[in-house]
């Protein structure tokens, strides 16, 4: 047991709860708008708070827990792919952006299912798409279930299943409370948690290994390949690096955790301001903590569980009790996103399905109490599965975002941006993106050496746009009606 | 056509052309990252670990793909939201805000 540690992890929890009982007033106040307060904090988003919760809630195991560990495996060339994330500091807020926000008030849209519902009005695309949200989101949620978990068995020495309940409680009850507005102000506090971690760890890291150069000669002695961008066995090819682009950079537009938020700001302002606030500390964050990664390798060397490697440099290089309040970083990306993601699924289930298809007349008190009744359902499923993890985090997470990003990367863009496309195209689009990429990511793991979401981000494109240009007399007819 | 208030694609909106051209602005960005990203990583990084030239401790290749490319962007991001980036109004004229 570490006692500074610990202490200053239970103080960040004790802080995240005063912020969900705090927010859970606006839940009450706002009885007639409950589902928008739930779900979306009444669009109430300033540039700020706008900006911090984009970078926590995708900021997330993987970057902090899984992330780092790679880079400690595979060298500079990681650090390189991880910078693929700058774009999505500025390219989703950018291309989704006014034309998004302006549709979905139109829309009274409160969820991502719920503006396609309203752009292509179809029973079978909202059904699909809720339905692969509950799926993809489900694996992305019990991937930093683990990786939360993980964290707090290796700082308190707790085992591993009572880590899993600690953390599960935690995320719950907060979740429950506060809805939205608790989930999007603690991500702030655990954007800023995140930055001021990355930097200190960092400097740490630096000083314990005697500077840069040192570090870097350190590597070269050990593995040359290790300072090249092509990994340490050379495996990293361009092709595959750049792959990353759409998987983790551009791609990113379509993840429905990501596109509530392009929903929810207050005005344009918000919106100008979060872009820059977005690209310095989600650019900063990425570079910082991979190079950690990559620097804890002379500090530490034989680290055989790299997801081990950021808690471990942390308190290696740091003192104890500074290292305890750092270590909430990386806990504070896995609370955020997972706050997220359950918030995302639960009004996928309540607001996408029960309300549209199951009793559409329910009353705002029934409402209430299905969402925090299956917010919490939701919460013991993947509390279930995350009891027996699998072992390689990262591949579990990025499994749900190119899942996401097949199905929905089209729909959304297209659906913004190009006046002809319809229900079959969207339709169509969605079942080859998500199809393919199950069938793809199963069996033909690197085609042409790229990650597995390429092939299915332009299949799901080619099938959107024929279907859509196939079906337009239809769609014609059926707009005049 | 005319947004009819419930399903489909609105049209007409004079928001709108801003908003798009916003849009191209960040497609743009994102070529241009791409572009600076891939050209100094491979561009230097492929010569062999001999040969590399380090800035300020890191290889150089790294330094300017990584480094340099996210300040970079940092600047290009701040003087495009400044200087091309209008402002609008989310909500609907008749409707006011939906609370």
């Amino acid at each position: 047991m570490n006692t500074p540690v610990i202490t200053a992890l239970f103080g960040f929890l004790i802080l995240i709860f005063a912020i969900g009982f705090w927010s859970s007033k606006n839940v009450n106040r706002k009885g007639s708008g409950f589902l928008q307060e739930y779900f979306l904090g009444s669009r109430e988003l300033g540039g700020f708070i706008l900006a911090m919760t984009m970078i926590a809630t995708y900021g997330s195991a993987s970057s902090f827990v899984g992330g780092p560990g790679v880079a400690y495996t595979q060298g500079l060339g990681w650090v390189l792919l991880a910078m693929a994330q700058v774009a999505t500091g500025y390219f989703v807020l950018m291309v989704l952006g006014k034309k998004f926000a302006i549709m979905a008030r139109k829309y009274k849209a409160i969820t991502l299912v719920d503006f396609l519902k309203h752009r292509y009005n179809s029973k079978w695309v909202v059904l699909f798409s809720a339905f692969s949200i509950i799926i993809f989101l489900f694996s992305a949620m019990a991937a930093q279930w683990v990786g939360g978990a993980r964290l707090i068995e290796s700082l308190t020495g707790l085992t591993y299943t009572s880590a899993l309940f600690i953390f599960a409680v935690a995320v719950l009850l907060y979740v429950i409370i506060g809805g939205f507005r608790a989930v999007v102000v603690t991500d702030t506090v655990q954007g800023v948690v995140m930055f001021v971690g990355t930097l200190i760890i960092l400097i740490g890291t630096i000083i314990a290994g005697g500077g840069i150069t040192n570090i870097m000669s350190d590597l070269m002695a050990e593995n040359p390949n290790l300072v090249t961008p092509f990994g340490h066995d050379g495996s990293l090819t361009p092709a595959y690096v750049s792959s990353f682009w759409i998987l983790v950079g551009v791609g990113v537009v379509a993840l429905p955790q990501v596109t509530v938020r392009a929903m929810s700001y207050r005005n344009s302002q918000a919106m100008h301001r979060a872009l820059i606030v977005g690209t310095i500390v989600v650019g900063f964050i990425m570079l910082g903590m991979h190079l950690i990664g990559v620097f804890a390798r002379p500090i530490l060397p034989g680290v055989d569980v790299p997801d081990q490697v950021m808690p471990m440099i942390a308190m290696e290089v740091l003192p104890a009790w500074l290292a305890g309040i750092v270590l909430a970083a990386p806990l504070a990306a896995i609370m955020s996103t997972v706050d997220s993601l359950l918030l995302i699924v639960s009004s996928a289930v309540v607001k996408d399905v029960y309300l549209n298809y199951v009793k559409p007349d329910a009353s705002n008190e029934r409402v209430r109490k299905i969402s925090f009744g299956v917010t919490a359902v939701l919460g013991v499923l993947v509390f279930g599965l995350a009891l027996s993890p699998p072992d390689l985090l990262i591949w579990l997470n990025l499994f749900a975002f190119g899942g996401l990003e097949a199905a929905f990367i089209w729909p959304v863009i297209m659906g913004l941006y190009w006046k002809r496309a319809n229900k079959y195209g969207a339709l169509s689009s969605m079942v080859v993106g998500a199809t393919s990429y199950l069938l793809i990511h199963q069996f033909w793991t690197d085609p042409f050496g790229m990650h597995s979401v390429v092939l299915p981000v332009l299949l799901s494109f080619i099938c959107f746009v024929i279907g859509s240009l196939v079906t337009q007399h239809k769609n014609v007819r059926e707009l005049a009606l | 056509m005319k947004y009819n208030g419930k399903y489909g694609c609105p049209d007409h909106d004079p928001r709108f052309k801003i908003a798009n051209r916003e849009a191209i602005i960040g497609v743009i960005l994102v070529i241009i990252n791409f572009a600076w990203w891939y050209g100094f990583a491979y561009g230097m990084g492929s010569k062999p670990v001999e040969e590399y030239t380090f800035i300020f401790g890191m290889p150089a290749w790294f330094f300017y793909s990584c480094v340099v490319g996210f300040l970079l962007m940092v600047v290009l991001v701040t003087v495009v939201v400044k200087f091309y980036f209008k402002d609008v109004s989310f909500d609907e004229e008749e409707e006011g805000e939906d609370r």
